[in-house]
C-alpha cells in the first residue's frame, strides 16, 4: 500500500537564527586555533592602531602641512588669483552634478529598473538619504574634515560647503531634465573648457605654472580625454580584417605597453622636442609630457576597448548585417555602444591608474603633489626635523581619497550596469 | 522533382572600385603609407634638429669611457658607456627578480587572508589591500626611503634583529646562506637519496595499484629523504651555513648588504604590487564556480582536499594571466628607483644623459631594453599559461 500526499507539503526552510554572540563566535573563534589567531592578530592590530593614532593625534607636527596647504592644492599659484581655481571647481562641480543627475533620471526611466523599483519599497526618508550619502562618500567626507581641521580661516570651509551644495543642487536640477541626455557630451565639453578658461583666460595663470593637486587633476583628465580617441582607433585597428592595419595596431599597443611611463617622460623631455620642425618653437614641457602620457595611456585603453569588442557576440554583427547596416553603421550603432558599456568599469580603473601615475611627473621636475611633499620638509623653517613622514603621509592621503572614491564608485557602477551578470 | 537553377555569376571581375580585393589592398597601402609618411616627417625633423644642434646621431658614444661612478658596484669610471648600461640592466633585474618572489609570497598570503573565516584577519587584509592599492607606487617607495629607512640610526648604532637583519640609515643587511667546503659532497648524497626515494615511491605506487593495499608512499620515501638530508648534513658538519651580518667599522660584513635605495624600491614595490596580487588571488578563488566545491563536498572530499584538488587548481588557472600582468608591472615600475637614487637602468640613463651622451640614442636603448625584458617575461608566461590552460575541443 502506498501513500501519496495530494496536498503539496510546504516545508519551510529551517529558521536561520543567529544571535550576535553566535555570529561573533563563528567569525572570531570557531575553533581553538581560530581563537588563537584572533588573539594574535588582535594584539598586532591594536598595537598598529595605537601607534597610528598616536602619530596622527600626538606626535605628528601638522604645522608643516598647515602652512603649506596651498602648495599641496594649487602649487605656486598666486594668492590673489586663487578665486580662479575655486571658480573652476564650482564650474566642474555643477557640470558633474548635472551629468550625474541626468544619468540617474535616464536610468530611472529604464523599464527594467522601473519594475525593480516598484517591487521594492519606495519610501526613502530624507535623513536616510543623507546617511547613505555619508556612507557612500565617506572618504571624501574624511578629506573635507581633514582639510577643515588644518585651516584656521573660515572662508575655504564655507567655499567647500558651498561647492558640495552646488553639486547636490545641480544633481537635483539634472534629475528634472532627462531630455538633456542627448546633449550631455556638449554640457561636459563646455564645462571642461569653461573651467580651463576660467583659470587661464584674461590675466590668469597658464598651465605651465600650475602645481599640486590642481596639476595632478588636470593631467589626469586631459591625458584620458586625449588618449581615448587614439585608444579607440588602435582597438578597432587591432580587430580589423586588414592584416597590415592589424599589424600596425598590435605593434603600437605592444610597444607602448612594454615600456615604463618613466621612459616615456624621458622621451617627452629629450626626444619630442626634436620632433617638431626647427622653424617653430617646441611646445612647453607640460604639453610634451601630456603628449607622451596620452600616447602611453592610449595603448592601455586600446586593450580595454578590445576586450569590450571581443565580448560582443558575433550574432550581433550578423543581425545588424541582416538588417542591411553597413560596416560603419554596425560598429557605431550596434557594437560600440554595447562594447563601451561593458568596459566602463575598466576604463575607470585606467583613469585611477593614471591619477596615481601622475606622481611620476615629480621625477622629471614638475611641482605636483608628491614633489611638494618631498620638497616642503627642506624649507628653512622645517629643515632637519624628519618631517618627510608627515608630508608624504598627507600626500598619500590626497591620492588615496581620490583613487579610493573613484574605485568605490566604479564598483557601484559595475553593479548597476550589471556587467557580467544578467 | 524541381530543379532550381542558380543564376550564373556575371562573368569577369567587377570594376576595380567595386572589387573587394582591390579595395582592401588599397586601404592597407593608404594606412601604412600614411603612417610611414608621419614617421618619416618626425624622423626628418629629428635629424635636422640634431644636426643644427651638433648632436651625433650614431651609436659610437657607447665605446667612450663613461666617467661616472656607480655605488655598490665594481664599475670603474674608465669603462665604456655600454658597460654602465649593462650594470643598469643587472640592477633592474635584481629588483625585478627579488621583488617578484617576495610579491608572490606576500600577495598569496594576503589574498588567502582576505578569504579567511576569521573576521579580524579578513578585515585587516582588506584594509591592507584598500590602503596600498590606492596610493601611487612612487609614493610608497619615496615614503619607505625618506620616512622609514633614512630615519633609522646611523651605522654605528645600527639595529640588529636577532643576527638576521641589520638596519641602519645607510645600509641594510640580511643573513644569507653561504656554501661550505663539503657542499658538493652533501649535494651528491642528497641526489642519491632523492633517486632512491623516487624509486621507492614508484614501487609503493605499483604495489598499491596491484594489491589495493595502502601505499604510504609519502611516509616511506619522505622519511628516507629526511634521514638522508638531515643525517648527511650533520655528518658533514654543516655544508651550508647562515652568514650573519654585523657592523664592522663603518660598514657591514657578512650576510647580504644593500643600499637604502635598493631596500626602499624592493620594499615599496613588493607591498604595493602584493596588494594587487592579493585581490587577484581572492577574485580567482571566488570566481571558481560554487558548484565545483559543492560537487566535491557531495563526493565526500574533506575541506582540505576540496581546496587542494578542486578549487585551487581552477583558481590558479584563472589567476595566472592577471598575476603575470602584475609582475610585468612590477618589472616596469622598477624604473621608479630613479627617485631614491638606486642605479638601475632608468636612473643610469638619466645620469649618462647628463654626462653629455646623446639623449635620443640613450632613450631609444632604454626603450629597447625594457621591451626585450617585457617580451621575454611575456613569452615565458605564455608557455606556462598554455600548458595550464584547459584543452577544449
Amino acid at each position: 500500500m502506498s501513500y501519496v500526499a495530494l496536498e503539496p507539503v510546504a516545508l519551510e526552510p529551517p529558521a536561520h537564527v543567529t544571535s550576535k554572540r553566535r555570529w561573533l563566535r563563528d567569525n572570531l573563534a570557531s575553533t581553538p586555533l581560530n581563537a588563537a589567531l584572533t588573539a594574535v592578530v588582535g594584539v598586532v592590530v591594536a598595537w598598529v592602531l595605537y601607534r597610528l593614532a598616536r602619530f596622527v593625534f600626538v606626535t605628528a607636527e601638522w604645522e608643516v602641512v598647515r602652512r603649506n596647504l596651498r602648495l599641496f592644492m594649487v602649487g605656486q599659484f598666486p594668492a590673489d588669483q586663487l578665486w580662479r581655481p575655486w571658480a573652476a571647481a564650482y564650474v566642474l562641480g555643477v557640470v558633474i552634478g548635472l551629468c550625474v543627475g541626468v544619468a540617474s533620471a535616464v536610468a530611472a526611466e529604464d523599464p527594467r529598473r522601473l519594475a525593480e523599483r516598484s517591487a521594492s519599497a519606495r519610501v526613502t526618508s530624507r535623513t536616510r538619504s543623507v546617511g547613505s550619502g555619508l556612507r557612500r562618500f565617506w572618504p571624501l567626507v574624511l578629506f573635507v574634515a581633514v582639510v577643515l581641521s588644518l585651516i584656521r580661516t573660515p572662508l575655504p570651509g564655507l567655499l567647500l560647503v558651498g561647492l558640495a551644495a552646488a553639486v547636490v543642487l545641480a544633481r537635483m536640477v539634472g534629475r528634472r531634465l532627462p531630455g538633456l541626455a542627448r546633449w550631455l557630451w556638449l554640457v561636459a565639453l563646455v564645462g571642461v573648457v569653461g573651467a580651463l578658461q576660467v583659470v587661464v583666460a584674461a590675466g590668469g595663470v597658464g598651465w605651465d605654472d600650475w602645481g599640486g593637486l590642481h596639476l595632478t587633476l588636470f593631467v589626469t583628465v586631459a591625458g584620458i580625454l586625449l588618449a581615448f580617441p587614439m585608444g579607440l582607433l588602435a582597438a578597432l585597428g587591432r580587430r580589423s580584417s586588414l592584416p597590415a592595419v592589424r599589424a600596425v595596431s598590435v605593434g603600437y599597443v605592444e610597444l607602448f605597453r612594454g615600456v615604463p611611463l618613466v621612459a616615456f617622460l624621458f622621451i617627452g623631455q629629450y626626444l619630442v622636442v626634436y620632433a617638431f620642425p626647427s622653424s617653430i618653437d617646441p611646445p612647453s614641457f607640460l604639453v610634451r609630457a601630456l603628449i607622451v602620457i596620452a600616447l602611453f595611456e592610449s595603448a592601455y585603453i586600446a586593450e580595454i576597448v578590445r576586450g569590450g569588442l571581443q565580448s560582443i557576440p558575433h550574432g550581433q554583427v550578423e543581425a545588424a548585417q541582416a538588417l542591411g547596416l553597413g560596416t560603419l553603421q554596425t560598429m557605431r550603432r550596434i557594437v560600440l555602444p554595447q562594447a563601451l558599456r561593458n568596459v566602463i568599469p575598466a576604463l575607470v580603473g585606467q583613469f585611477i591608474s593614471l591619477y596615481k601615475d601622475t606622481s611620476l611627473l615629480a621625477i622629471v621636475g614638475f611641482f605636483e603633489v608628491l614633489d611638494v611633499a618631498r620638497s616642503v620638509p627642506s624649507q628653512s623653517d622645517f629643515v632637519g626635523q624628519g618631517l618627510a613622514s608627515i608630508t608624504l603621509a598627507f600626500a598619500g592621503f590626497l591620492y588615496w581619497v581620490g583613487s579610493f572614491t573613484m574605485s568605490r564608485e566604479s564598483r557601484r557602477l559595475e553593479r548597476r550596469l550589471g556587467v557580467g551578470a544578467r | 522533382m524541381t530543379v532550381t537553377t542558380v543564376p550564373a555569376a556575371p562573368a569577369g571581375r567587377p570594376p576595380p572600385w567595386r572589387d573587394q580585393r582591390v579595395l582592401r589592398a588599397g586601404a592597407q597601402v593608404v594606412a601604412v603609407g600614411a603612417l610611414v609618411a608621419v614617421l618619416a616627417y618626425l624622423y626628418d625633423n629629428l635629424t635636422t634638429n640634431l644636426r643644427i644642434r651638433g648632436i651625433a646621431t650614431d651609436f659610437d658614444f657607447l665605446d667612450n669611457p663613461s666617467t661616472i661612478q656607480i655605488a655598490y658596484s665594481d664599475f670603474r669610471a674608465s669603462q665604456p658607456v655600454s658597460d654602465a648600461i649593462l650594470v643598469g640592466v643587472k640592477n633592474t633585474l635584481l629588483v625585478a627578480a627579488v621583488g617578484i618572489v617576495l610579491t608572490l609570497v606576500l600577495g598569496t598570503v594576503v589574498g588567502v587572508a582576505r578569504l579567511s573565516g576569521n573576521l579580524l584577519v579578513r578585515q585587516t587584509a582588506a584594509v591592507y589591500v584598500e590602503t596600498l592599492r590606492n596610493v601611487p607606487p612612487l609614493l610608497v617607495i619615496v615614503f619607505a626611503n625618506s620616512a622609514l629607512f633614512l630615519q633609522l640610526p646611523a651605522i654605528a648604532e645600527a639595529v640588529d634583529v636577532g643576527g638576521l637583519l641589520v638596519l641602519s640609515n645607510r645600509e641594510l643587511a640580511v643573513a644569507s646562506p653561504v656554501v661550505g667546503d663539503s657542499f658538493g659532497a652533501w649535494l651528491a648524497i642528497v641526489a642519491v637519496g632523492s633517486v632512491l626515494a623516487t624509486v621507492i615511491w614508484a614501487w609503493r605506487t605499483r604495489v598499491s595499484d596491484a594489491s589495493g593495499a595502502p601505499h604510504h608512499r609519502v611516509l616511506w620515501s619522505g622519511s628516507l629523504l629526511l634521514v638522508t638530508v638531515v643525517g648527511s648534513y650533520l655528518a658533514l658538519d654543516g655544508p651550508v651555513r647562515l652568514s650573519h651580518p654585523s657592523v664592522v667599522g663603518r660598514g657591514i660584513s657578512g650576510g647580504v648588504a644593500m643600499s637604502i635605495g635598493y631596500g626602499a624600491v624592493v620594499f615599496g614595490l613588493v607591498i604595493y604590487t602584493s596588494s594587487h596580487v592579493a585581490e587577484i588571488v581572492r577574485g580567482s578563488v571566488q570566481a571558481v564556480d560554487r558548484g565545483q566545491g559543492e560537487a566535491a563536498e557531495a563526493l565526500g572530499l574533506s575541506s582540505g582536499q576540496r581546496l587542494r584538488h578542486v578549487v585551487l587548481p581552477q583558481a590558479f588557472r584563472i589567476a595566472l594571466p592577471p598575476i603575470i600582468n602584475q609582475l610585468l608591472n612590477l618589472t616596469k615600475n622598477s624604473s621608479l628607483a630613479i627617485a631614491v637614487g638606486y642605479a638601475e637602468l632608468s636612473a643610469l640613463t638619466l645620469v649618462l644623459i647628463s654626462q653629455a651622451n646623446p639623449a635620443p640614442q640613450m632613450v631609444l636603448i632604454l626603450m629597447a631594453i625594457y621591451i626585450v625584458i617585457s617580451v621575454v617575461i611575456s613569452l615565458l608566461a605564455n608557455v606556462v599559461n598554455r600548458r595550464l590552460q584547459l584543452v577544449e575541443r
